[in-house]
């Protein structure tokens, strides 16, 4: 077991996960399990996880592809879907490459034009995400589209998706959302117990593990071993707490995470994607309508994309608190419009009804601006 | 014990020396190609033969080894603005490659702040660009636009305005005008940049384009507060950091 092992050596093997994950993907494949590629956390992973494939996010994280992108999409365009494109076209991602079927949802303008281009390389689903979370009609809307992805599951990989395979999945993801929470709730601990650096590192890590009841249980003796550690005495020096919200960061946006704590904070909250906006909130397994259920969790999440989004500023009101967090670093990808424009009302709610301050930040995959970065975060440090 | 603030900029360095709360020495030195070594040189220079807290900022902040302490520009600013001006609420510093807005707190420490320093537009690089294409000397930036009404230059990137400045000048428009369009330009830039902060109150202007009364005033303009400058504007960040070395050391 991993009990065994020194607890860096555990976050780099999940740092390490999506690289070792390209050779489980291959063994998958030869086994003719069916891989699924997903973009947005709106993806009801229950569904494929249901007929035995595997899911897989395919958001990109790196520039390497952007300059191929560049040739078919327009150069100001968010580098995440630039170098998602990039990665279909070039097939230098081999999740991509492994995957039979990708899906994407109709999120914001720049993603859904884009998975027109990218149906040229691989099949692509794509549901059809309303703009709004308050219509009856927006939920029926969705609902349907959860249905009519099952349909085109089952149409494309001559399977039967079962009620009862549905509710197995959902019993899953939920155990596995609640091992998450567990984890990241250890952002509570004050003293910290670790670096935000380490809580991404598992966070993003654990979408590329395969074996979800590995994942689970490998989550799970994580976070016994840092807490026994922690009770323990190994902890580590208080300082400023910093959440993290806005777009989604992992890979080479880690830099954000790095400027903030080499210049003596701690992040200890990612309301972010790859963080809790997924994965606060459960299924509910009681309700008898699944898809009735699926529908209610997947909606709600509180992306920039929705109007209004309440359900971003629920989470990081509750988050502020509970989490003591001193101040709010809202990370906004070049070009990303929604989240650039919503910027405004972060701000508001953050400096205004939770008295804390707020900075906001504009990045892209480059590291070019490693420079402005730790001086912007040194600066909002001292703040704190 | 002495202090020295040191505050490296992309385009000059400044240094101060603190002795008890009053400033004992200035020192502006062009930053050239080795930031390193004109730190070297403001800090033996105001340090002589005796010890000395030293606390840097600015962008090469990490660059001299014998520093004890480094501070971002921006709580520099803020600090220095304080001992320059006690009834300033907020602080416009155009630096030479970034420009930066920040609404100090009721405890004149930094409440808020924004920083552009993705383009060179809206900096002192785009004026140095603008007299340079103009064939003028920087000092004499004043004398050279004073009374001319400005021209509009819509260009927003340094390159392109001066493309736009190529252009207007083959059209045969007055350089002085051209020149003061580009201030203008600049300026409504700026307020614009800063009013994101909602700031009310006088407005300490500070960073090398303070030196210029006509770029004070037109700021002023566009921005609806008093601006205010002082002397040793260009000080306010080294001042800064000696300010913060001696809270170390009272």
């Amino acid at each position: 077991m991993h009990l065994k092992k020194e607890l860096p050596e555990i976050f780099e093997q999940f740092a390490d996960a999506r690289k070792n994950g390209f050779i489980l993907a291959k063994e998958l494949k030869e086994k003719n399990i069916p891989m699924v590629g997903t973009f947005c956390t709106y993806m009801p992973q229950e569904i494929p996880l249901a007929m035995g494939a595997a899911v897989v996010s395919l958001c990109a994280t790196s520039d390497e592809t952007i300059a191929a992108a560049e040739e078919d999409l327009p150069r100001n365009l968010c580098p995440l879907i630039k170098s998602s494109y990039g990665f279909g076209k070039t097939d230098k991602c081999p999740y991509f490459y492994f995957s039979d079927l990708v899906v994407g949802e109709t999120t914001c303008d720049g993603k859904k034009k884009m998975y027109e281009y990218l149906s040229e390389y691989k099949p692509m689903h794509v549901m059809e995400l309303p703009n709004t979370q308050f219509s009856q009609d927006g939920f029926n809307l969705w609902k349907s589209e959860i249905l009519r992805l099952k349909s085109a599951l089952e149409a494309q990989f001559n399977v039967e998706i079962t009620d009862e395979a549905v509710k197995k999945a959902i019993i899953l993801k939920n155990k596995e959302r609640v091992t998450l929470k567990r984890f990241y709730a250890l952002g509570q601990l004050n003293p910290p117990a670790l670096s935000g650096l380490d809580i991404l590192k598992v966070l993003y890590g654990s979408t590329f593990k395969f074996d979800r009841e590995a994942n689970i249980d490998e989550v799970n003796a994580l976070t016994d071993q840092i807490e026994a550690d922690y009770k323990n005495g190994k902890q580590l020096e208080s300082k400023p707490r910093v959440l993290i919200t806005g777009c989604p960061i992992g890979g080479v946006t880690e830099k954000v995470v790095k400027a903030i704590e080499d210049n003596g904070a701690h992040v200890v909250f990612f309301e972010n994607c790859m963080g809790a906006k997924a994965i606060e909130d459960l299924v509910d397994e009681n309700n008898p309508d699944i898809y009735d259920a699926l529908a209610k969790k997947y909606l709600s999440i509180g992306c920039s994309c929705m109007t209004p989004n309440p359900n971003r500023i629920k989470l990081l009101d509750a988050a502020i608190d509970t989490y003591k967090v001193d101040g709010v670093v809202d990370v906004v990808l070049q070009a990303c419009h929604t989240y650039a424009i919503e910027t405004l009302s972060i701000k508001r709610f953050v400096n205004g009804e939770k008295s804390i301050p707020y900075t906001s930040i504009e990045t892209d995959y480059s590291t070019s601006d490693v420079g402005q970065l730790q001086t912007r975060m040194a600066a909002f440090v001292e703040m704190l | 014990m002495r202090i020295i603030g040191i505050d490296s900029g992309s385009t000059t360095t400044k240094g101060v020396l603190l002795s008890g709360d009053v400033v004992e020495d200035w020192l502006i030195l062009p930053t050239g190609y080795n930031p390193r070594q004109t730190m070297k040189d403001v800090y033996l220079q105001l340090k002589k033969d005796q010890e000395a807290y030293t606390v840097t900022t600015g962008y090469g902040r990490m660059l001299l080894a014998e520093s004890d302490k480094s501070v971002t520009e921006i709580t520099c600013h803020a600090k220095g603005a304080r001992y320059l001006c006690p009834f300033a609420k907020v602080v416009i510093d155009i630096g030479g490659q970034d420009s930066k807005a920040i609404a100090l707190d009721a405890q004149q420490g930094v409440g808020d702040f924004l920083m552009n320093d993705k383009c060179a537009a809206g900096t002192g690089r785009f004026i140095e660009v603008m007299m340079r294409t103009l064939h003028q000397d920087m000092m004499d930036l004043d004398a050279f636009v004073k009374d001319y009404e400005p021209i509009p230059i819509n260009s927003m990137c340094t390159v392109f305005a001066e493309s736009e400045m190529i252009g207007l000048l083959s059209n045969g428009a007055l350089p002085n005008a051209i020149a003061m369009g580009v201030i203008d330009a600049i300026c409504q830039r700026t307020a614009t940049f800063a009013k994101r902060l909602s700031i009310k109150g006088t407005v300490f202007f500070s960073g090398g384009l303070a030196q210029s009364e006509i770029i004070r005033a037109t700021l002023e303009k566009h921005l609806g507060f008093d601006v205010v400058i002082h002397e040793r504007s260009q000080f306010a960040g080294a001042i800064g950091a000696a300010l913060i070395g001696r809270s170390m050391h009272p």
